[in-house]
């Protein structure tokens, strides 16, 4: 049997127009055999959790460079959980002061991606994921 | 061709080196194996073992470097350089609301400032007011917010604004942001020829890399030509654009297309505004640079003399600009914001303070540097007086400021500065045919060129081929480091709630009947294409925010999205 490639989507919300990260990280986890779903710049985190459930993707990574991580991150968890979807792992990436990282884990998010991280060690972590979503049976 | 070296000495040269690498150079070898098969610079550009007179045989001093203050101002634009007067040490600071940022300006001005710099926060960078619905949670982050000419006012709350010149960091609101300044200047009784500083207002990059577009492409770049036609000829010490190389650098690039992408933008920018029926020497001279300085030290020293060079050139033969002021390359640096690294913040100091100089042997008219605590928010009043520090202890301790262009001659530098320049005309040529940069942009194609480049960067670090402290070579588990980092303390919600409190308030007010038909004969002369810049004016004076002005051009000239690619 074929294994369905992970399908994951690469967010950027809030104004700030950083692209250069989540662009870097949508070719890389690409080139590692995943589906990709890039949103652009300036997304809602409503717009992402519609994107997330309609694409139905197996993990949402959001990057954040303009230091309003907490109040787009607790928004989007918020909305997931609204909406069931909140099985879907989410993992961030930007400039993200450490006390900052606690605050994102402890609303759920599962990883969170400073400067400097290896592409590899983000492709690692989607994957694990992604698997282990599938593996607790996930939605659907 | 009057060339600097004789043909029978480069003869010598290149016998001697030839036998140089059979019997001296074997036998360090076999010592000391080389680090690395190949060398190159970040911008992959190959580097020799050893440069000589041969590496520059053609070298002739008059073409390519000339006299300090003369053509082709390869070695600086100023005749004596910092001898007489240092560079502008301009840190680019804001944050929070005009209160808080009035007191950080306020400070850096008491720690020996000369110039200032003012960051926006996100909201204001993209033309919305406070109280928009996605400015939630992003009001006074990575800058000050700004709603109302009131902000304004308070921002500049005792700073002469007749005695500092200050740059703004603004892209499709610069037209609002300038008004505002203006306006707060002839409140303090400043007459119009003394104001002075810079609006960034450089749209075609924001398409490129910064991505704080607004407008379409054409209206963004019509919008700003507004700004530079109206500002020539009523703010003569105004610096209306600030071409930026910077944030294409940043968002990717390497040096080579931080130089080509930038000047082709001046290139595109010269031929809008001469093709208003404006002369080159009426603007040229007021047009001004804004360059990275990244960590490969004489990269980005051979691409600061390039740049001059290569201007020079273009205003000179293309545009045929006869004033001597026209031909200076005139340009503010910043240090690489992207080469600083989350772990082991402390080393960003000495990142920093490399970058700087690298910025002041290339000759820079003003330089920001970066606090070591950026790769986690806007710099503590801390962090950014060391990042000041490093410039003034650049220009009064270590004697690089003492002799104008002290590299000049370095045969590895020169070959660098020719090489650099070689590659960037080749760019500029595709982009020629493409038909110049705003049709390059529409094509996406510097676009294209910056994702490639920034993949194959981080690749090359992650497979170990090229180096940063901390990240991929002597790396350190210990997150203590970075915990312990005293970062900027304040509390956004509470400056949002504040922000929005005093807009509510000078909305209630204000003459609401004049806002109205300020925004309304605004929107007409934008349709009808008239240089917006009087009607902004108008409005801003009437305490229009700045979203109802920014709303206003939204329905002439609509707004843009970017096709999601990677």
């Amino acid at each position: 049997m074929i294994e369905k490639p992970v399908k994951v989507l690469v967010a950027k919300i809030g104004l700030d127009g950083h692209d250069r990260g989540a662009k870097v990280i949508a070719r890389a986890l690409k080139d590692a055999g995943m589906e990709v779903v890039y949103t652009g710049i300036r997304q809602t985190p409503e717009q992402v959790v519609l994107s997330a459930i309609e694409e139905d993707v197996d993990v949402i990574g959001v990057s954040i460079l303009s230091g309003a991580h907490v109040h787009h991150i607790k928004r989007l968890m918020e909305l997931l959980e609204k909406e069931g979807a909140n099985d879907i792992p989410v993992v961030v990436g930007g400039t993200i002061p450490i006390p900052d990282v606690d605050k994102l884990k402890e609303m759920g998010v599962k990883e969170v991606f400073l400067p400097g991280t290896s592409l590899k060690y983000i492709v690692d972590v989607v994957r694990r994921l992604a698997k282990e979503r599938s593996s607790v049976g996930g939605h659907n | 061709m009057p060339r600097l070296f004789r043909d029978e000495e480069i003869e010598k040269i290149e016998e001697n080196l030839e036998r140089w690498e059979k019997e001296t150079l074997p036998k360090s070898l076999k010592r000391f194996p080389e680090r690395m098969e190949k060398f190159t610079t970040l911008s992959d550009i190959e580097v020799d073992r050893v440069y000589t007179p041969a590496h520059i045989k053609d070298f002739d001093y008059w073409e390519k470097l000339g006299l300090p203050g003369e053509y082709p101002y390869t070695r600086g634009i100023h005749a004596s350089m910092y001898r007489g007067r240092l560079w502008t040490m301009r840190m680019f600071s804001g944050f929070g609301g005009p209160e808080e940022t009035n007191k950080r300006l306020k400070f850096l001005i008491s720690h020996g400032e000369t110039g200032l710099s003012l960051a926006f926060d996100y909201p204001t960078l993209v033309g919305i007011d406070s109280d928009d619905p996605m400015a939630r949670g992003e009001v006074g982050i990575v800058g000050v917010a700004v709603d109302t000419l009131r902000d304004m006012e308070i921002i500049f709350d005792g700073i002469n604004m007749g005695e500092v010149t200050t740059n703004m960091t603004i892209n499709p609101p610069a037209p609002v942001l300038l008004s505002m300044y203006v306006a707060v200047a002839e409140k303090q009784g400043v007459p119009y020829e003394r104001i002075g500083g810079t609006t960034q207002n450089d749209p075609l990059k924001e398409f490129i890399a910064q991505k704080s577009y607004v407008f379409p492409p054409e209206p963004a770049v019509k919008i700003a030509m507004d700004l530079i036609e109206w500002s020539v000829k009523n703010l003569p010490k105004w610096n209306p654009i600030s071409i930026s190389g910077y944030h294409i650098r940043e968002a990717g690039s390497d040096a080579v297309q931080e130089l080509a992408f930038t000047i082709a933008d001046g290139i595109e920018y010269v031929r809008q505004l001469i093709s208003r029926g404006l002369d080159v020497d009426s603007f040229a001279h007021r047009l001004s640079f804004f360059w990275d300085a990244h960590i490969n030290f004489f990269e980005e020293i051979a691409k600061f003399r390039a740049a001059r060079r290569m201007w020079a050139k273009i205003m000179k033969e293309w545009f045929n600009a006869k004033k001597e002021r026209s031909l200076w390359m005139r340009f503010h640096t910043q240090t690489a914001g992207v080469s600083l690294t989350a772990q082991q913040p402390w080393n960003n100091i000495v990142r920093t303070a490399i970058e700087a100089l690298a910025a002041v042997l290339g000759g820079t008219q003003s330089l920001h540097t970066n606090s070591f605590d950026e790769p986690f928010r806007v710099p503590s009043e801390f962090a950014a007086k060391i990042a000041l520090r490093t410039q003034q202890i650049i220009a009064y301790e270590t004697g690089v400021a003492d002799t104008v262009d002290p590299l000049a001659g370095s045969y590895y530098v020169e070959w660098l500065t020719d090489e650099i320049e070689e590659r960037a005309w080749k760019y500029i040529d595709r982009i020629e045919r493409l038909g110049g940069m705003l049709e390059a942009v529409k094509k996406g194609f510097p676009q294209r060129e910056l994702t490639e480049t920034s993949y194959k960067f981080q690749r090359d670090v992650d497979e170990g081929r090229k180096f940063i402290v901390g990240v991929n070579i002597f790396v350190d588990e210990d997150v203590d480091e970075i915990r312990n980092v005293p970062l900027l303390d304040f509390n956004q919600e509470e400056i949002e709630k504040r922000q929005i409190e005093r807009l509510k308030m000078i909305k209630s007010i204000r003459n609401k009947e004049k806002v109205e038909s300020a925004l309304a004969e605004l929107e007409r002369a934008a349709s009808r294409g008239e240089n917006i810049m009087p009607y902004v004016l108008s409005a801003v004076k009437a305490y229009a925010t700045l979203g109802e002005i920014m709303g206003s051009l939204k329905r002439v000239y609509g707004v843009y999205v970017e096709p999601p690619i990677y």
